[in-house]
């Protein structure tokens, strides 16, 4: 019989909202499965998480130790490793966030176990763990088998899972943490805030979001033309921030800013994940990209098929004839 | 600092009609272009800017075809010192298509164990899978610690200060104890071109070649295969305006007035 374990994922005293996600598609596995789902729960100061949790597993196991107060991916895999070594058969969900990016992969490797990344779904195909995830930057889906059954690895990407409350009330059992100290190889000392910038992107109304497809600084002017235009604010996507063209705190996506605006204009964005998560709550999206397959289009309103060059100008002279 | 970097190539596809082959398990990669994936463009500059800063050599490393030895060539015309590519054909064609991030982990994890080094370096993700595994599992195979998403490192041997990038901006700062593995996010810093001069010179460098056999390996066990690949299902989609570019500059003042968008 599989067991199956989620790790809940907080940082600075909040439970983030993926633990939710992979507690639900935990819950349907373990029924699946005929087994438990067990919440993994590590840190200090637990207690006040614990009754927001109990409806969503049928066990919260609390490892509470000063040491695990923050994320460290070296001390949670040593605390993970001894609790699932003493497990037969086991499949661990875990967010692929920051944390579980830094984590999975070589809990995996100690564990012996398979794994699959950024997943998106998980079918139970004649007793074999299938999880679907996006490959080519989202321009294809693949099935990936774990062929390690009995000892498997899983992170979500967010959003995969819409949490859904149900009425379990989880057992409470406490795991003594294997922690004499924290690792001396690798210790936790801050965290930093994003600074605040000149602009608070999240105010606008109307974002007109940049991407890579620009492919010159000096091209910048272009859109900053049509955003003035049309009385909006200029975002980007994080290559346009990689490249130094503008600052982080127009960046939008889950690395950057999360923004709601009434309108987005994504010019030249090919719609990875890490953007979309930033802007998909925005109430019209409107796209213009050259390739008609970019995932942004399975986002977007509207979309135009065309080059952002061609467009842009026209677009601009329109819509200024139109405010006239 | 003797410092490794582990780099791959991969096919530009955020502009390009991608489509499944034959087997339905990979795709057809005959009229992609292929470069260095973008976050170990970041991870080679990093190297060299460690090596330029403190001394020591930089090694590229990378798995796969003799195809790579273009993108490893281009590294040692940046900056780096020596250039391995392990070759993967003799794994058959059975396993090779399929060969898993542990396998490639193995792999590179037994290349570079007989090299001298204080810090290895790889992207946070390919671009192409996007698993962002091989660095993590190199580390884990080789028994030293790391720290995934990272945007800068300041080297105090023994020790190194970093910083990760965590969710909306937020940074995590760590200690970490060399040797260790970082997985270098995007925008760390500004990759640098190559001289056309370093480049010609760059072409007559030896790469040194290793073979999958010759690493000593014999377990061919995948722990994750594809299964297979696939369009993704025509769900939700924007309403394409159609005609020529004025037309659907119109068409889209049309709806940005009727809805009262702006
Ligand atoms: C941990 C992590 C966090 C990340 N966080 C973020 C984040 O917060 N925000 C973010 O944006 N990204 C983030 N990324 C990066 C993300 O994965 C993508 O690489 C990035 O979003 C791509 O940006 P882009 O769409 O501008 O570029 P590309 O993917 O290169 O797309 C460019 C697009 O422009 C189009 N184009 C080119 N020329 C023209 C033209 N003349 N006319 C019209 N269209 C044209 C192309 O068809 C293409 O679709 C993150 C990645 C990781 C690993």
């Amino acid at each position: 019989m599989k067991n199956v374990f989620a790790l809940v994922e907080h940082r600075q005293d909040k439970i983030r909202d993926i633990s939710y996600e992979l507690l639900t598609k935990g819950q349907e596995l373990a029924t699946l499965y005929g087994g438990e789902l067990t919440a993994l729960l590590l840190g200090n100061e637990l207690t006040k998480f614990i009754d927001s949790l109990k409806p969503y597993a049928h066990r919260i196991m609390i490892v509470e130790d000063a040491k695990l107060k923050d994320f460290n991916a070296e001390s949670y895999q040593i605390v993970l490793s001894n609790i699932l070594k003493q497990e037969q058969d086991f499949l661990l969900l875990m967010g692929h966030t920051a944390s579980g990016m830094d984590l999975g992969a070589s809990l995996s490797v100690e564990l012996g176990a398979s794994i699959a990344t950024d997943c998106t779904g998980i079918e139970i195909e004649n007793d074999n763990i299938i999880a679907i995830r996006q490959m080519y930057e989202g321009k294809l889906l693949a099935k990936v088998n774990l062929n390690i059954k009995a000892k498997s690895i899983i992170t979500i990407r967010e959003g995969s899972f819409p949490p859904q409350v149900s009425n379990l009330s989880a057992k409470v059992l406490d795991f003594t943490s294997p922690l004499t100290a924290e690792p001396s190889y690798r210790r936790f000392v801050e965290y930093i805030e994003a600074p605040l910038g000149e602009v608070d992107i999240t105010k606008s109304d109307i974002i007109i979001g940049i991407g890579r497809g620009i492919k010159e600084k000096e091209n910048l002017l272009l859109v900053e033309e049509l955003a003035k235009t049309i009385g909006g604010i200029v975002g980007c996507s994080r290559p346009i921030v990689d490249a130094g063209w503008l600052p982080k705190d127009r960046q939008v996506g889950s690395s950057g800013k999360t923004v709601k605006p009434k309108l987005y204009i994504a010019i030249g964005i090919s719609g990875a994940f890490q953007h979309i998560s930033g802007m998909k709550g925005a109430e019209t999206i409107i796209a213009i990209n050259k390739d008609p397959n970019a995932p942004i289009f399975s986002e977007a309103d509207y979309g135009i098929v065309d080059d952002l060059f061609k467009v842009v100008p026209i677009l601009k002279n329109k819509l200024t004839a139109m405010k006239a | 600092m003797n410092i490794v970097v582990c780099i791959k190539r991969v096919p530009e596809t955020s502009e390009s009609e991608i489509k499944v082959d034959e087997s339905g398990k990979d795709i057809i990669k005959t009229r992609l272009t292929f470069d260095i994936n973008e976050s170990d463009n970041y991870a080679l500059e990093e190297a060299i800017l460690i090596k330029e800063k403190l001394g020591g050599t930089v090694t590229a490393i990378s798995c796969g075809s003799p195809d790579n030895d273009a993108t490893l060539r281009m590294a040692i015309a940046k900056g780096a010192d020596t250039a391995i590519r392990i070759d993967t054909a003799d794994l058959g064609e059975e396993v090779q298509p399929q060969i898993d991030s542990f396998k490639i982990a193995q792999l590179l994890k037994t290349a570079i164990s007989k090299l001298e080094f204080d810090i290895i370096l790889t992207g946070c993700m390919a671009k192409d899978d996007g698993y962002s595994q091989v660095g993590q599992m190199v580390a884990e195979l080789l028994g030293i610690p790391h720290a995934a998403l990272v945007t800068e490192i300041k080297i105090d041997a023994p020790k190194a200060r970093a910083k990760r990038e965590l969710e909306a901006g937020l940074l995590e700062v760590l200690d970490i104890t060399l040797p260790a593995l970082f997985t270098i996010q995007t925008g760390i810093n500004e990759p640098r071109y190559a001289s056309l001069i370093a480049i010609r010179r760059a072409a007559a460098k030896e790469i040194k070649i290793l073979k999958w056999n010759e690493l000593g390996m014999q377990d061919t066990e995948l722990r994750a295969t594809i299964e297979s690949l696939f369009p993704p299902p025509i769900g939700k989609r924007a309403e394409i305006l159609q005609g020529t570019t004025d037309e659907t500059a119109t068409k889209l003042t049309n709806i940005v007035k009727e809805k009262g968008l702006i």
